[in-house]
């Protein structure tokens, strides 16, 4: 989606009739299904934990989380503690929010960096310059040993890959950390087999049938609070191959490169390195709603420098480990 | 049997007056044999409504030409191999519904996939290719995977099937003048056949289109008349099938999954514990006598909180909090039911109290007649004990007797002591602990159950309680 909507159709958009049946029942649906998850997660698990980046797909999930156990408010509180792989190169306003996030709903948050995983001799990069991003297998891998957690909640979705596409919503996972996709346990009705062996883990993705349209819109309707990277601003970027780059010290203009100021929003928000804005003067959900609905490129490949490199990249990190 | 279009013609369920505001999005699945088409026939769907993004499409391109079943083959593996192994879930929508498509495996070693989809699907369209068919016979015999994949739909309850008949156009060819109306007379037998089977097998369905996946007739576009057939296209028919029924007319039953303790909640009266589980049967309502499976303690309910933790009635289908009316032993696994309804006599012979749904409640019982399908490659093994999960609880459950080895592709009974991957048979199973259990024909949840090998902990097998 890198041409940008003009701002007489955006503004045509938000008055148009809005597709209404296509919200409510659906998103119920959606909602009902990623609480029943979260809580079959509370209840037969030890040790689990959430995933939380502060990312849009991370906060959808910490709102049906807040719906699911209540909030100390209402004399609840979510039953497993918040965990960030923090690469170290992740935009500030994004790790801000979470921050800001867990301490109003008065979560625990563990953060796990994989600079101290490099300063462990634990990872080691090819090159200074090398995208993090991967390299969070390994930090993930190494707190899933310190606090033995065995459930990982995460926030994939199934419409963002195509490996993704084939995994379960109770992914099991080797004492590598591995995915088998070749040998998944099938999972029938929803009767999730939780048992495992010692050293192995869950991986439980909750949001796994919702789309990026399906987020917006809940988003929408729950007036989710997201950090402001994900509406529209001005912002200096170099267009590289089709995709915006974002001008930053982690990535620099290269030699003979201009910089151009440009109306922008992130669809995705992750490591610096590797994510890339899309041209756009969508300022609310409801027009980011419209915007998704016109869209012709998928989120990951708008936006994610790092899967272009292999049809099979997911699958074979997923492999490995990551997320 | 009903063969016909009545689903889209119905007045009252046109498009123009269809409420599509209470729609859910329909799960469907795939599925037919090896290259008939399944995965051509989801990236014609996708493409063809509008639903494939640019890059998608790039990546799936050669030299010009979208190669439609790359949309779907996500596993370098399967890419390698050129088959599905796996369930891959696609998602799209029209101006009228969302769509999740279960896109099932074909190969019989992958039954297991197969049946992990249809478990939860609303409505499975069985593909069936005609260049595969001794289409000039009236007579002809279907292949074993069409009357396998629709026995299995019927097994697992699917709501809604349609058969599609593909590859039509492969059979005309416009160079041979010969060639014409032999896609006319192919659709003609091969519907013939499709409904003698369905009548036989007792399958209920929805309607029989002729499609071509690869150019894209009846699949999202009408194709007026091709094939003698004026009815509406597939995407049309996906539009208007209902969604999975939930159980609301049997009696109250609820699994317990998560119990919240100490809870201050003004909602909560005096911060007593409440009982989250998906209402499984029946409907969640103040003033419901509830029985306690195992402990038997009697209690009513006092307080239901829906999903979101506001008070109100709960369907079957969605989750609810249930606070009882005083202190009972109950944690994560057990059951509340209705109590058990008094003994068949004790009912008058007054016709509303005949058709009262209460009269199918069974009690508890740790004996159970069963369908399995058996997924895990190490064969069912009478004598050995796995675990079952029913509902949120595991119970330990032994194999009395394997009474039946099923002929897959046609349910015949067959005598066997073991159970092979990717088999079907009766089963006697019996429970450590009694659980109360319907006939899955009447209930999914309480008709369902899955055995987990106590060694490995792979799920090895899908219970269908009989009734």
């Amino acid at each position: 989606m890198n041409t940008r909507t003009p701002p007489e159709l955006l503004q045509a958009m938000t008055t148009h009739h809005r597709p209404d049946h296509l919200s409510n029942a659906h998103l119920d649906a959606l909602e009902e299904e990623t609480i029943f998850v979260l809580r079959e997660v509370a209840a037969a698990f030890e040790r689990p934990t959430l995933l939380f980046s502060g990312g849009k797909d991370s906060l959808v999930m910490l709102k049906c989380a807040e719906k699911a156990f209540g909030t100390p408010a209402t004399g609840g509180k979510i039953p497993y503690p918040l965990l960030m792989i923090d690469t170290g190169h992740n935009f500030h306003e994004v790790t801000d929010f979470r921050d800001f996030r867990a301490k109003e709903l008065g979560a625990d948050l563990i953060v796990r960096s994989v600079e101290d995983s490099m300063a462990r001799g634990t990872v080691r990069l090819a090159h200074p310059g090398e995208s993090r991003n991967v390299h969070q297998s390994v930090t993930l891998l190494e707190a899933i040993e310190e606090f033995r957690f065995d459930a990982l909640i995460g926030g994939a979705r199934r419409d963002e890959e195509k490996a993704r596409a084939k995994e379960r919503i109770f992914s099991h996972r080797d004492s590598f950390g591995q995915w088998q996709p070749k040998d998944q346990r099938p999972e029938l009705w929803t009767l999730f087999n939780t048992k495992l062996q010692p050293g192995e883990h869950f991986r439980v993705f909750p949001i796994s049938n919702w789309t990026e349209l399906d987020v917006w819109q809940y988003i929408e309707r729950e007036q989710i609070a997201l950090p402001s990277l994900y509406y529209t601003h001005k912002r200096e970027v170099v267009e590289r191959k089709g995709l915006l780059v974002p001008v930053t010290e982690l990535t620099p203009l290269k030699p003979g490169e201009v910089a151009e100021l440009r109306d922008v929003r992130f669809r995705t928000v992750g490591d610096i390195t590797c994510t890339c804005p899309v041209e756009s003067l969508a300022a609310t959900p409801e027009q980011i709603v419209h915007e998704t609905l016109a869209a012709d490129v998928s989120e990951r490949g708008a936006t994610r420098m790092d899967d272009k490199t292999s049809e099979a990249s997911m699958e074979k990190r997923k492999k490995d480990g990551y997320f | 049997m009903n063969t016909t279009t009545s689903v889209a013609t119905s007045p009252d369920n046109t498009r123009t007056n269809g409420p599509f505001d209470q729609q859910s999005a329909l799960k469907f699945i795939t599925c037919g044999s090896v290259d008939d088409g399944k995965s051509t026939l989801i990236g014609r769907l996708l493409l063809d409504s509008k639903s494939v993004l640019q890059d998608q499409l790039a990546n799936v391109s050669k030299s010009g030409e979208a190669d439609l079943a790359q949309f779907t083959d996500g596993l370098s593996a399967e890419r390698e191999q050129g088959i599905t192994i796996d369930v891959a879930y696609r998602y799209f929508n029209t101006a009228e519904r969302k769509f999740i498509i279960g896109d099932a495996p074909g190969h019989e070693q992958y039954t297991r996939n197969m049946v992990t989809a249809a478990s939860s699907a609303d409505a499975a369209v069985v593909l069936v290719d005609a260049t595969k068919l001794q289409w000039q016979d009236p007579a002809l015999s279907l292949l074993p995977q069409t009357r396998r994949h629709s026995l299995l739909c019927q097994l697992l309850r699917v709501p809604s099937i349609v058969f599609a008949v593909n590859k039509l156009d492969a059979l005309e060819d416009a160079a041979k003048p010969e060639t014409a109306g032999q896609a006319t007379v192919a659709f003609t037998h091969i519907r013939g056949a499709l409904e003698k089977f369905a009548q036989a097998a007792g399958i209920e369905v929805t309607t029989i289109v002729p499609i071509s996946a690869l150019k894209g007739h009846n699949v999202v576009d009408a194709a007026e008349g091709w094939c003698g057939y004026t009815g509406p296209s597939l995407l049309d028919i996906l539009e208007l099938l209902p969604v999975t029924p939930a159980d609301t007319a049997l009696p109250f039953a609820f699994p317990v999954q998560w119990v919240e303790k100490f809870s201050s909640s003004s909602d909560t009266s005096q911060g007593r514990r409440i009982f989250w589980g998906r209402v499984a049967n029946g409907v969640a309502q103040i003033g419901q006598q509830v029985k306690v499976l195992p402990s038997g303690q009697t209690a009513t309910v006092a307080q239901v909180l829906g999903t979101t933790r506001k008070p109100g009635i709960v369907q079957a289908g969605h989750s609810a909090g249930v606070v009882l009316d005083r202190e009972v032993d109950v944690s994560r696994g057990d059951w509340l039911l209705a109590p058990v309804p008094p003994a068949p006599a004790a009912i008058t012979s007054d016709d509303d109290f005949a058709d009262t749904p209460t009269a199918t409640s069974l009690p508890p019982s740790r004996e159970i007649s069963a369908t399995v399908a058996w997924m895990d490659d190490e064969p069912l093994v009478a004598g050995r004990v796995y675990w079952a999960l029913h509902g949120h609880r595991w119970v330990k459950a032994r194999v009395k007797r394997v009474v039946h080895r099923l002929d897959i592709n046609t349910l015949a009974e067959e005598n066997a002591d073991t159970l092979p991957a990717n088999s079907i048979g009766h089963i006697e199973l019996l429970l450590q602990e009694p659980i109360a259990a319907l006939p899955f024909a009447q209930s999914r949840v309480l008709g369902s159950l899955v055995l987990v090998d106590t060694a490995t902990h792979r799920t090895a097998g899908a219970v269908l309680v009989n009734g």
